[in-house]
This record gives structure tokens, sequence and C-alpha cells, in this order.
């Protein structure tokens, strides 16, 4: 389906026009072609292997890192192209920060993980740092568990508690949209609701999109949501049309669960 | 199914006739499995024994003569008596100063290697190739290369910019062993940096590039912090390989006598290492000799061990501190 699916009624964040990624000569993804509405959460699902982690990954560069692929299409951040000759890939990345899978803080002390970011990017100011750091803890509502042992290594903190840090990581330097990649599928159901109790929060002030493959949650967190299936952009509406009306009879099976 | 294949997949033949026949192991194979765990078990035995033997040797003659003083003093009487406090003091030196050269050196190269270099250039697989053929370089070429290159090209050449001809780091010093045992060392630091390089998990690298953060700064500030056990190992390695060696600073500054410490970096040194060879092939009196003989070789494998032991327990320690934890 390469006709662009564009529900939103807000203004589009991110416009995706024919994005297709390649892995050597097999395509893996598109084209798809999609607009992602402003401060709203947009929810990718599908069956595994479907191609939605991989073009969430697609919208900040960071599939570039994996050798051999390629990618043809455009996708415009506030009318910005983020592919194309002179576009730093840093700069792009700077604009859309990334949560992953697995989280994955560094072996640095809880404040040194959230500073990290700010320091990269030059901040020098130690009252400006701590400052943020705290702000960005309290978005992640991790602050009160974690004010009193700021300096202690992060990796002693529990599954939940480190994914929340690498949110926190992630916001501290203030980007204009966040890319989540299945940012609880490794998490206890406790820890999950935490994370997203925290995305319906965020996704107030922050364009957000997380790829998910429990359609519970993306009913839960998502006001639009996008259903792939075998690299393609099958269906994407509302959350609350695709789970009561959709359109399309893959997807309907899809969740209803009668595959995947 | 072959005649003399083992009957590990009979059940699905057509020719099984018992149940027990199917899964009876064939004399052959007892026998077989028999003759290597006995043959392999013997060879390990003997590499056991071996070292028993040397050390056990070396310990029971050289702990007499182990004394403070013999660690505190200068060799005396024609290295009949006395200690073996300059040649202490020279390895120290000398492996501080190849550290100092030869470590950012190598962690640099398999830095290039495996971050910056293209995986499968042919270009990077030689210069893995090349590493690795100059692990097996013997010392002794290494010596010679440094007489012929560190002593007698740079140290002859800074002499006549900087000394009128005068010879004063044109012959075997301190500096050129030290710089020679650090390309010896290279291979070492290089091999271990790359490993603990590869070691390092994806998902830190992707953290970080997903902060904005540029390649550079992802591998000064997450990448070789996160190595830092394996270089650190490397490290160790080559301090205690480059305290053992003999061939590389014969020609190149090791001393077999000094009456004084070094002086300077254009000074010539004593080392355990060297000490040992001219104790053993050098002395008047063979018998006077033979416990300080003894003792030095038991300070050269001490120190050896002591290294070896603190690579394995520094690294054990920072992949502790380090680890993800998932």
């Amino acid at each position: 389906m390469s006709t662009a699916a564009a529900p939103a009624t807000p203004p589009s964040k991110l416009v995706v026009r024919d994005l297709c990624v390649y892995y050597g000569e097999k395509k893996g993804v598109g084209p798809v072609s999609m607009d992602i509405a402003e401060k709203h959460a947009t929810a990718f699902i599908g069956p595994s292997g479907c191609g939605k982690s991989t073009f969430l990954r697609s919208l900040n560069r960071m599939n570039e890192l994996i050798p051999g692929c390629r990618i043809t299409g455009e996708v415009k951040l506030d009318g910005d192209t983020i592919y194309g000759p002179g576009v730093d890939a840093v700069s792009v990345r700077r604009r859309i920060g990334m949560v992953f899978q697995r989280s994955n803080p560094f072996p640095k002390s809880i404040a040194e993980n959230v500073a990290y970011g700010l320091r990269i990017g030059g901040l020098k100011d130690e009252r400006e740092i701590a400052m943020r750091v705290e702000r960005a803890l309290q978005q992640a509502a991790l602050w009160d568990e974690v004010k009193d042992r700021l300096h202690d290594n992060a990796l002693g903190m529990s599954g939940g508690q480190q994914q929340r840090l690498c949110i926190a990581r992630a916001l501290a330097v203030e980007p204009e949209v966040l890319l989540m990649d299945e940012p609880a599928s490794a998490l206890d159901p406790i820890a999950t609701a935490h994370i997203e109790e925290l995305i319906n929060e965020i996704s107030r002030e922050y364009t957000v999109v997380i790829v998910t493959h429990n359609m519970q949650q993306a009913a839960r967190v998502a006001d639009y949501t996008a259903f792939f299936y075998m690299g393609e952009l099958v269906e994407f509406d509302r959350t609350d049309v695709l789970f009561t009306k959709p359109s399309n009879p893959r997807t309907e099976d899809y969740i209803t669960g009668r595959f995947g | 199914m072959s005649a003399g294949a083992p009957a590990a997949d009979t059940p699905r033949s057509p020719r099984r006739t018992t149940a027990q026949r199917v899964f009876v192991r064939t004399v052959s194979n007892r026998i077989g499995d028999t003759a290597m765990a006995l043959s392999s078990g013997f060879a390990t035995l003997l590499v056991l024994a071996i070292l028993a033997i040397i050390l056990i040797d070396i310990l029971r003659n050289g702990i007499g003569h182990l004394s403070l003083t013999f660690l505190t003093q200068a060799p005396s009487e024609g290295m009949t008596a006395g200690g073996i406090f300059p040649a202490i003091v020279g390895m120290v030196e000398m492996v501080v100063l190849m550290t100092l050269a030869g470590v950012p050196v190598g962690v640099a190269t398999a830095v290039y290697l495996h971050e910056y270099a293209p995986a499968q250039a042919r270009a990077t697989r030689m210069i893995r190739i090349a590493v690795s053929n100059l692990a097996g370089v013997p010392s002794i070429v290494f010596g010679l290369f440094g007489l012929g290159f560190f002593v007698q090209f740079l140290g002859a050449g800074i002499d006549k910019a900087f000394f009128h001809g005068q010879k004063v780091y044109g012959q075997p010093a301190l500096i050129w062993a030290a710089l020679t045992m650090a390309v010896l060392t290279l291979p070492v630091v290089i091999v271990a940096t790359e490993e603990a390089l590869r070691a390092v998990p994806r998902e830190l690298r992707e953290a970080s590039l997903a902060l904005g953060a540029t390649k550079f700064q992802t591998v000064i500030r997450v990448v070789v912090p996160q190595a830092s056990a394996g270089i650190l190992t490397g490290m160790i390695l080559a301090v205690s390989r480059g305290a053992g060696e003999v061939a590389p600073i014969l020609f190149t500054g090791a001393a077999y006598f000094l009456p004084h410490l070094p002086s300077g970096l254009s000074s010539q040194f004593m080392t355990p290492s060297y000490h040992v060879y001219v104790l053993a092939t050098q002395s008047p009196d063979v018998d006077a000799t033979k416990p300080i003989l003894y003792s030095t070789v038991l300070v050269l494998l001490a120190l050896t061990f002591i290294l070896n032991i603190a690579a394995i327990v520094v690294r054990a320690r920072v992949r502790r501190q380090s680890g993800l934890a998932h």
C-alpha cells in the first residue's frame, strides 16, 4: 500500500513518502507513506518480522549503522528532509530520539546517564546540567525513586527503572520526536504499566512513535495506530477506528487474533 | 545406511532388527573413546609435571638466597655476591617506558581496525594478517631491528642533529630498548584491544548514537571505556612479556653490569632476564653464582606470575562493574 494513509487532523510532525528499506538486494520494508501527528502517540503493530521496527529505525537514521542497508524515499521532519546529501545523521538524531527494546544504560551513574546527551551536545555548565537531569528524571517519573542515589551505578536499578532511565536520557536532550522500539517487551506487567502511563504523559508534549507487538498496549497508549504486515503498511487510522472498524480484512484478522 | 556407521540414526532404518542393537555402543567406539581419554589425560599430566618440576627446582634452590638485601642491593664481587636491585629498577623503568610508547599506538591501531576500517576490505584483512605476523617474528629479529633502526638510525641521527656527533643516543640505551620492546608487544595490545572492542554490546553504541553522539564521541566516551578491562589485560600481558624477554634488548640497551642506576633515557640498564643469562654464562665462579642465579629466576618468575594474576583480577573486576545487567 503506497497510498498515503493520512488520518491525522493535527499538524503532521513527520511526513514519510514512499520509504523503502533494503538489506542488500532484498526489500525489507515499503514503500510506506504516512503522516505522523505532532504531540500525539502513534503505534506500529504487526506480527514479528513485519518490518515495523525496521521502519521505525529508518525514521532517525539508525538503520544505516547496519552494513548493507539502503534506504529510498523521503522522510521530512517539519519539512526538513532527513535523508539527503549534506544532511548529518547526528543532527537528525538530536531532534529524533530513540528508546530501545532492551534497556541500555551506560555503565555510569544514574545522573551521568541522563547527562550524557547534554555533555556530548557541548553543555558545560554543571548547574544547568543538574537542573536538566532532574527535569528529565521527573518527566520519566523516576526522580522520586532515584533522587537520593543519583551517583549510584545505573546498572544496579531494576529493569523497569533502567528503561525509564533510558527514556529520561532520551528526553534530556529535548528531542522533538521520541521513537520507542518495543520499550516494555522485556518488562513485567507492573513495570510495563509504569511505562505506558509515562508514554501517555509524554505524548502530550512530544511526538511519540512506539512499536509494540502488544495490541492492548497500542490501544492503551496510542492516538493513532498503523498495522504492518509483510513489510507493508496495511492500515493506518485513529486507534479507536482501527481496532473497532478496521477497513482492511487483514487488519481485522490480525486484531481478532486469527494470525500473528 | 553404510555398514560401519554408528547406530545413532538406525531407529528410522528399515534394517533395524532388535531394539537392543539400536542403542548399543559398538566396541570400536568404546575403544576409541577410552584411548582418547587416556592419551589426552596423559598429555595433560605431562604438561603439569613439567611445570611442577621447573617450579619445584627453582623454589628449592632459589628460596634460600632470597632476602630483602638480595632485592635491595647491587651485585658485588664479580656478581658472586650481592643482590639484583639495579636489575629490578632497570626492568621497571624499561617496562614503564615500553607501556607509555606501545599501548597508545596499539590501542589506536585496534580502534582504527575495528571501528573505522571497512570490515570486509582487503586492506583491513591485510593489516590484521600483518599484525599476527608481527607476533610471530622471532624476538632476536626485533633486537636486530631495534639496533638498526632505533640505535643506528634514529639515535645516530639525533646525535648528529643535537649533540654535534657526540655519542649520546647513538648507542644502546634505555629508550631504544623500551621502544624495541614496545614494537615487540604491539600485537599483544592490538589483539587484546580489538577483542575487547568486539565485545562492547551493540546496544551501548546505539544508545550513544541515538542521543546524537558522533561516532568519535561514541568511541571515546562509550566504546573505549567499556573495553578498558580488555585493554588493561592486554597491557598487563604485554608488560609481563616485556619483563621476560632478553633478545630484543640484548643489542639495544641492556647492560652486562652497571655500577649505578640508569640516570636517563640514554643510559644503559640492567634487567633480571638478561642478568640470568649473564650469571649463567659469564660468571667467573659458577658455584658461588648458582644460588644468586636461582633467586634471580625466582624473582623473575614471581614478577611474571604477579602480573598475569593481576591481569586476570583486573579483567574480572572491570567486567563485573561494567557488564550490562540483564
